[in-house]
């Protein structure tokens, strides 16, 4: 009992940094109603960047997390203008199918690069010990800085010019346009700021487990199952939901094997989508 | 005259706005009936509670006999309902004759694709879009696809028609031969609930009329004598937003 | 009457091409060739009646394409029964549990129905792995004596290619049919404004539902055909993620929501394919290219090559669909 109880402590540890990565998505939905499916990709190559940092440049692994949110918001300001200005205002179909491609070049030439063989930085850290158990350092660490960033990010959106800007852009656009508002800039920022929350939701998984070129994919699916739970373009739900999926997953994995969890999430999906009645999460055309 | 639409005490709220409240009016077969009331007063929430799109918190909607209230927009169709809407929503990568076949096709006739082509050409003749058949929706002009909006609804045969705001963005020309069309659909024995805010047209077009005013019916009868009603010049004057024409 | 059209001259051809050119030339070679474009313009052809009428995105596509195989190998392998019972009951086995499936999966849009299709292949992948009836994860070996009936296993490739081809021939005509009807109406409808359909009256859930399942039959069809030629089938190959998203360049290449379209996407694409799985760099860059095409393609060219002749043709229009 009481392992299952630390199992689930545990999950809502990692439940953290999964909440940040949801809320990179969560956040470009709600901006400008485009579901990213590079997603994944980006959060493999934030793992990936972890890697580099600690293992080909030797420095300490937690020096990573600011260069991740730096360089993850220029990427996501790249990726922007490449993939996602000339389809924001087209039909579902072309943003699902530009992001999708983009993901498919990001994936492939990663495994071009690394292959697909696993990958570990090992980061080592004193745990916590309570009873028999004991709280890896790690867990805990990237839980914080998971927070602490969600609470930047909350800083950002409520108290800065920018994240006002944002907030008008995300509610109606065209309103935002007449108030003088770049929108367009704005949109690439924004989209930005979701691609960095990725990427370095990306860094903080790698300081937890080892990882393959192909991780992504599981991690995307734990981001959507989160952004359904939270509630779509509700980031503070994302950091909500996150949890409760680390608290889900904690108190199954004592009992599955781990191969099916993915299954599991994906299922646990399609069902919360389902069960919201039609019209709160509608894509529809009109 | 019977009715063929009759809501009886609909309400309809979101979140903490009640959109519609104890709303209970009938459209006769046979007549038009004039749907007016300032912003806001829930005129097009009933149009969405009639054809399906909404389904009401409380009360009857009965249409042929038949309660339809929560029913699906394509059940709702079926049964002989079309809508114009205030936005067009054109299919715009199909060209108008498809546009309209799609009406002719899954309405209440359930015509077979070619028995739904020969029913578009007579009332694209009607309503004068003969020579745009071919045409894709994307292409046509604001009139245009108010026209388009207009053939695809009446390619149905529909028992009722629901007009919204289908004058809106027009010039008087257009208004003009807009509300000649709409005299020669009702001389077809087509029933018509009509939304307008371009004032005359609706008064000169409209057997009765029935006003709303914040969810709630403000006065029904003959248009002279709504015209006429104080409280009903008081709801119009309130808001800044009505132009008399 | 039909035949004033050209569009059924373009099958009739295309079949005599595929039925006649490896038997005059008696190349195996160039048979496997075809073979593999056939079952891609199957593939193409089918999934172009989702993406390109009804306008939804099915990623997982190949699902059907795997299941359609597992189920034929084994009541050929296991029960004895002969080839073209099995690809038929395999066919109409997954486009029932599509139907099914699809009236409750369908009632998601855009992305999360894209989502939710990939997690359905992950799922069945991951099922069949475990399932010890259908070989777990080893799969199953088809014995030689399967082959028999056909008159021993050479033979038998010939007469399975030509199935293949009779099948290709099918989508094409599908693809046709469909369009030209009722359904295929309220389908492009719906893939252009669902919820205006649905208010004219077409009967948005159940139509879904019949497109996904037919989508369904004829990829199960070639699927038991295909793995029956192949001898053997285990999920990996079966259910690869890969050839469903190129599946999906395929529709977007030639032009999604016409009917020559897939087919033109699918040979080139193979063609593509084929030429740079030879240049030794190219060849880990496979999805890498295929991304970078269906990005341009989406950003630049979205009604990929027929769309392109439309708008600078338009007379084409009327005649290649």
């Amino acid at each position: 009992m009481i392992g299952v109880l630390a199992s689930i402590i545990d999950g809502v540890l990692v439940g953290a940094v999964y909440g940040l990565a949801a809320m990179g998505l969560t956040l470009i939905w709600g901006v400008m109603r485009v579901i990213n499916l590079t997603h994944g990709a980006i959060i493999v190559f934030g793992m990936f960047a972890l890697y580099f940092f600690v293992s080909t440049l030797g420095l300490p692994a937690y020096a990573a997390v600011p260069f991740s949110l730096v360089f993850g918001f220029g990427f996501g300001v790249a990726l922007y203008w490449i993939a996602a200005h000339r389809v924001i205002d087209r039909p579902i179909l072309m943003s699902l199918l530009a992001t999708f491609s983009m993901n498919m070049v990001l994936i492939g030439i990663g495994t071009a690069l690394f292959s697909t063989s696993p990958y570990n930085v090992p980061v080592s850290l004193p745990g916590l010990r309570w009873q028999a158990y004991t709280f890896t350092g790690t867990h805990i660490v990237a839980a914080v800085i998971a927070v602490a960033i969600a609470g930047l990010l909350y800083l950002l959106l409520y108290r800065t010019r920018i994240g006002k800007a944002i907030r008008a852009v995300a509610g109606n656009r065209d309103a935002a346009e007449l108030c003088g508002i770049p929108t367009t800039q704005v949109l690439s920022f924004a989209f930005g700021l979701g691609i960095a929350l990725a990427f370095v939701s990306g860094t903080l998984i790698a300081t937890l487990f080892p990882f393959t070129v192909l991780s992504g994919q599981a991690y995307q699916v734990k981001s959507f199952v989160v952004t359904v739970l939270g509630g779509l373009g509700n980031p503070a739900g994302a950091l909500l939901g996150g949890i409760t999926l680390g608290l889900i997953e904690g108190a199954a994995t004592p009992f599955m094997p781990v191969s099916w969890i993915p299954i599991v999430e994906f299922v646990l999906f399609v069902i919360a989508l389902l069960a919201f009645p039609r019209g709160i999460f509608s894509f529809s055309r009109s | 005259m019977s009715a063929l639409l009759e809501l009886s005490h609909v309400s309809k709220r979101f979140g903490g706005l009640a959109a519609v409240e104890d709303l209970s009016f009938a459209v006769r077969e046979g007549e038009i009936l004039g749907l007016i009331g300032p912003n806001g007063a829930g005129k097009s929430t009933v149009f969405n509670l009639v054809n399906g799109v909404y389904a009401p918190d409380r009360g009857s909607i009965v249409f042929a006999g038949g309660e339809i209230g929560g029913m699906l927009p394509y059940e709702v169709a079926r049964l002989g309902l079309a809508r114009a809407h205030q936005i067009v929503q054109p299919l715009a990568g199909m060209s108008v004759l498809d546009n309209c076949t799609v009406g002719a096709c899954f309405g209440r006739e359930n015509l077979s694709l070619a028995a739904g082509r020969e029913a578009v050409r007579e009332v694209a003749e009607l309503i004068g879009l003969s020579g745009r058949l071919d045409e894709l929706a994307s292409q046509l002009t604001t009139a245009g696809k108010k026209r388009l909006e207009l053939a695809r609804a009446l390619s149905a045969r529909p028992r009722l028609l629901l007009l919204d705001e289908v004058l809106a963005g027009l010039n008087p020309t257009e208004i003009g031969r807009m509300i000649e069309v709409i005299r020669k659909i009702r001389e077809q024995g087509v029933t018509i609930l009509i939304i307008e805010h371009v004032m005359r047209a609706i008064m000169s077009l409209s057997d009765r009329i029935v006003v709303l005013n914040s969810g709630k019916k403000l006065a029904e009868g003959a248009p002279a004598e709504v015209a006429d009603n104080p409280e009903v010049i008081a709801a119009y004057l309130g808001d800044p937003g009505h132009a008399g024409h | 009457m039909i035949w004033r059209r050209p569009f059924p001259w373009l099958i009739a051809l295309a079949t005599a091409l595929f039925v006649l050119l490896p038997l005059w030339r008696g190349s195996v070679q160039l048979r496997e060739s075809l073979l593999l474009a056939a079952v891609y313009i199957t593939l193409a052809s089918n999934l172009n009646l989702m993406i390109g009428y009804a306008g939804y995105v099915n990623f997982g596509n190949i699902v059907f394409f795997g299941l359609g195989g597992y189920f034929c190998v084994y009541l050929v392998n296991d029960w004895n029964w002969n080839l073209v019972l099995s690809a038929l009951a395999a066919g109409i086995i997954v486009s029932a549990l599509a139907f099914l499936f699809g009236l409750g999966i369908l009632r998601l849009r855009g992305a999360f129905f894209a989502l939710a299709t990939i997690g359905v292949n992950e799922a069945i992948k991951q099922f069949v792995t475990n399932f010890e009836p259908w070989g777990g994860a080893t799969g199953i070996y088809l014995s030689l004596e399967a082959y028999a009936p056909l008159g021993g296993p050479r033979q038998a490739l010939w007469i399975v290619y030509f199935m293949l081809v009779a099948v290709m021939a099918l989508s094409l005509v599908a693809s046709y049919a469909i369009k030209n009807s009722k359904l295929g109406l309220g389908l492009l409808a719906i893939g252009e404004n669902e919820d205006a359909a649905a208010i004219l009256g077409v009967p948005t859930p159940r139509y879904k539902a019949i497109v996904y399942s037919v989508s369904a039959f004829l990829p199960a069809v070639a699927g038991g055909l295909y793995f029956f030629k192949s001898g053997i089938i285990e999920p990996g190959g079966a259910f690869d993620l890969t050839l469903s998203i190129e599946a999906i360049v395929m529709v977007m290449l030639g032009g999604h929501g016409t009917i020559m379209g897939p087919a033109i996407g699918a040979l080139l694409y193979e063609e593509m394919r084929g030429t740079l799985l030879t240049i030794p760099t190219f060849s880990h860059f496979q999805l890498v290219i295929a991304g970078l095409l269906l990005l341009v393609i989406v950003l630049f060219a979205p009604g990929g090559l027929m769309g392109f002749i439309h708008r600078h043709w338009p007379a084409s229009r009327k005649f290649f669909e």
